[in-house]
C-alpha cells in the first residue's frame, strides 16, 4: 500500500468524521474561532500600540541651541559628530537664518514682538540641532555626550548656548517610562490571552476526542497501526483550524472596515481597515497557521493518550 | 497454533484471575470456553491478543510470545486474530460498509479488493441489505453479524468471540453461531466464550472449562458442564 493511498484515506475519514460529527465540529470550530480572533485582534492591537509608541517617540527630541557667534562649521562638525553616535536617529541643522524666518513666521500676528525684533541690529538667535534618539532612554547620554565632546569645545571657545534636554528631563523620563510600562503590560496581556485562549482551544479539541476514546480502542483492536488511528483526528483538527480561520478572517473585515475612522481619530495614525488589508497576507499565514498547528497539535497529543491505553 | 503455558495473571496485587493455565489449541479447531462470570475467561482470550498480558508465564502465538513482540508485529498479530465481542464495538461514526472497509484499510489492502470483499462477506452474514446503514439503525443481532463481518474479512487465522451472544435473542444467537460454525468449516480457528449451555451443545466441538481462574475440564467433544 502505498503513502499517497493511506495517506488518501486518512485524509477521507478526517474529512468523514468532521462533517459526521457536525456538532462535535461546530463546538471545536467556535472555539477555536475566539482563539484565532483573539490572536488576529492581539496582531492588530499590538501594531496599535507599537505606532503610537512609535509616533510618541518621534514627538521627543532634544534641541541643542548654539551661540549666536558659533560659526557654521563647528555646528555642522558638531552635527556630523552627532550623527557618528549609533543611538541617534537623526539630526536636523537649523540655521541662525532659517531661525529667524521660523521665529518670525510663529510671532507673524504679534506686532509687538516683531517690532521689538526689528529694533535690534543683529540675529539674535543662534543656530540650532535638533536630534532625536532611536530610544528616548538615550538622550540623556546624548546630552552627556554634547556635555564632554572637545567638538563643542571649552570655556571661552564652547560654541553651545544650552542643551534643553535637561530642563526635559524629568518629562522625557516620564514619558520613557509610560511607554516602557505600556510595552510591558501589552505583552503581558498578549501572552496571558494568547495562552487562555490557546489552553481553552487545545481542552475543547480533547474533549471532541475523548467521545471517540472506544472509536480508538476499536481500531487499534482491528490491527490498525498508530498512524492510521491517529491521521484522520490530525486531519479533522487542522480542518478546524482552516474553517474557523477563515470564518476569522471574513469576520474580522467588516469589524476592521468600521473601526478604521474611529481608530484613526484615536491612535493618530493608525487604521486598522488600512492595517488589514496591508498586512492581509501575514495576518492570513499566522491566522491560519495558529489554527492549523493548533488543531493538528491538539488532536495528536489527545489521540497520542488512548493510543498508549 | 495457540499455546498457553503456565499462565497466571493477577490484577493489581489481588487474587489470581487466571492461575497456571497450561493448553495447547491446534489450527482450524473450534474450542469453546465455558465457566462462571468471573471465571477467567475473557481474561485468557485478552492475553491472546495482547491486550493485556501476563504476571507468569507464557502466551505463544506461532511458536512467538505474544508479551515479547514489538509494537509492528503486534499490529499483525492483531490483523491475524479476529475479534468479536458481547458489546459489538462498531465504530458508531462509520457505516456498516466503512466499518468492515476499516479492517482491510488497517491491512494495507487495495482499493479494489475491499470493493470486492466487503459486499461478499456482508453477504456471507446475510447483511447485504444494510451495507449503508449505521451502527445505531441496527439490531444487536444485525450488530453482531457486522462485528463478525469485520472479523473475518481479513481471513484471520483465529477467531476469538467473546460471549457474542450475550446480548443477543434465541434466533439472533441460533445465526450468530451458524455462522461462527461457518466460518471454522473455512478454516478458521474459532475461540467462544459463552455462558449459553444451548450454545455449546449445539456447537457439540471441544469444551474447557474454567473455574476460578484454573481450568478444571477439558473436553475434546463435551457438552456444557459446571
Amino acid at each position: 500500500m502505498s503513502w499517497w493511498h493511506t495517506t488518501k484515506r486518512i485524509s477521507r475519514y478526517g474529512l468523514i468524521g468532521f462533517v459526521r460529527n457536525g456538532f462535535v465540529s461546530l463546538a471545536a470550530v467556535l472555539i477555536m474561532t475566539i482563539t484565532l480572533f483573539v490572536v488576529a485582534v492581539l496582531m492588530v492591537g499590538s501594531a496599535a500600540l507599537t505606532t503610537t509608541l512609535e509616533q510618541l517617540t518621534q514627538k521627543v527630541d532634544v534641541n541643542v541651541y548654539f551661540i549666536t557667534t558659533a560659526p557654521e562649521e563647528r555646528v555642522l562638525e558638531v552635527e556630523r559628530s552627532l550623527e557618528n553616535l549609533p543611538e541617534v536617529a537623526s539630526v536636523t541643522y537649523t540655521s541662525r537664518e532659517e531661525a529667524i524666518a521660523n521665529f518670525r513666521e510663529r510671532h507673524k500676528n504679534d506686532q509687538l514682538t516683531l517690532q521689538a525684533l526689528d529694533e535690534l541690529e543683529e540675529n539674535p538667535l543662534g543656530a540650532s540641532l535638533a536630534v532625536q534618539a532611536y530610544d528616548t532612554s538615550q538622550y540623556e547620554s546624548i546630552a552627556r555626550f554634547l556635555e564632554d565632546a572637545p567638538v563643542v569645545g571649552e570655556g571661552e571657545d564652547r560654541i553651545i548656548e544650552k542643551v534643553n534636554f535637561f530642563q526635559n528631563k524629568a518629562a522625557i523620563d516620564r514619558l520613557t517610562n509610560i511607554i516602557n510600562t505600556a510595552r510591558t503590560i501589552g505583552f503581558a496581556t498578549a501572552l496571558i490571552l494568547g495562552i487562555a485562549s490557546i489552553l481553552i482551544a487545545f481542552n475543547t479539541i480533547r474533549l471532541a476526542i475523548y467521545t471517540s476514546r472506544d472509536e480508538i480502542s476499536v481500531m487499534k483492536l482491528v490491527g490498525a497501526s498508530p498512524w492510521y488511528v491517529r491521521g484522520p483526528f490530525v486531519v479533522a483538527g487542522i480542518l478546524y483550524g482552516v474553517a474557523s480561520g477563515a470564518f476569522v478572517l471574513i469576520v474580522l473585515y467588516p469589524i476592521m472596515l468600521w473601526l478604521g475612522g474611529p481608530s484613526e481619530a484615536f491612535f493618530g495614525s493608525f487604521n486598522t481597515f488600512e492595517y488589514y488589508v496591508s498586512t492581509f497576507p501575514l495576518l492570513f499565514l499566522v491566522v491560519m497557521g495558529v489554527g492549523v498547528l493548533l488543531g493538528a497539535l491538539s488532536s495528536y497529543l489527545a489521540v497520542r493518550r488512548y493510543l498508549k491505553q | 497454533m495457540i499455546y498457553f503455558e503456565n499462565v497466571t495473571k493477577i490484577y493489581n496485587g489481588g487474587s489470581p484471575a487466571v492461575e497456571d493455565i497450561t493448553l495447547a489449541i491446534e489450527p482450524s479447531e473450534f474450542v469453546s470456553i465455558v465457566g462462571h462470570s468471573g471465571s477467567g475467561k475473557t481474561t485468557l482470550l485478552k492475553m491472546l491478543f495482547a491486550e493485556i498480558f501476563p504476571t507468569s508465564g507464557a502466551v505463544l502465538f506461532e511458536s512467538r510470545n505474544v508479551a515479547e513482540l514489538l509494537p509492528q508485529e503486534l499490529i499483525t498479530l492483531r490483523r491475524n486474530i479476529g475479534t468479536v465481542f458481547q458489546d459489538f464495538r462498531l465504530i458508531q461514526s462509520k457505516n456498516v460498509y466503512e466499518n468492515i472497509a476499516f479492517a482491510m484499510e488497517a491491512a494495507g489492502r487495495l482499493d479494489e479488493d475491499i470493493q470486492a470483499d466487503v459486499p461478499h462477506v456482508l453477504d456471507l452474514v446475510d447483511l447485504s441489505d444494510k451495507m449503508w446503514s449505521f451502527p445505531r439503525e441496527l439490531s444487536g443481532g444485525e450488530q453482531q453479524r457486522v462485528a463478525i463481518a469485520r472479523a473475518i474479512v481479513n481471513q484471520p487465522e483465529v477467531l476469538i468471540a467473546d460471549e457474542p451472544t450475550g446480548n443477543l435473542d434465541p434466533i439472533n444467537t441460533h445465526e450468530v453461531v451458524q455462522i461462527l460454525r461457518k466460518v471454522n468449516d473455512l478454516g478458521t480457528t474459532v475461540l467462544l466464550t459463552t455462558h449459553n449451555k444451548g450454545v455449546v451443545d449445539f456447537v457439540g466441538k471441544r469444551v474447557i472449562t474454567l473455574d476460578k481462574g484454573r481450568i478444571i475440564r477439558d473436553d475434546p467433544s463435551g457438552k456444557y458442564t459446571l
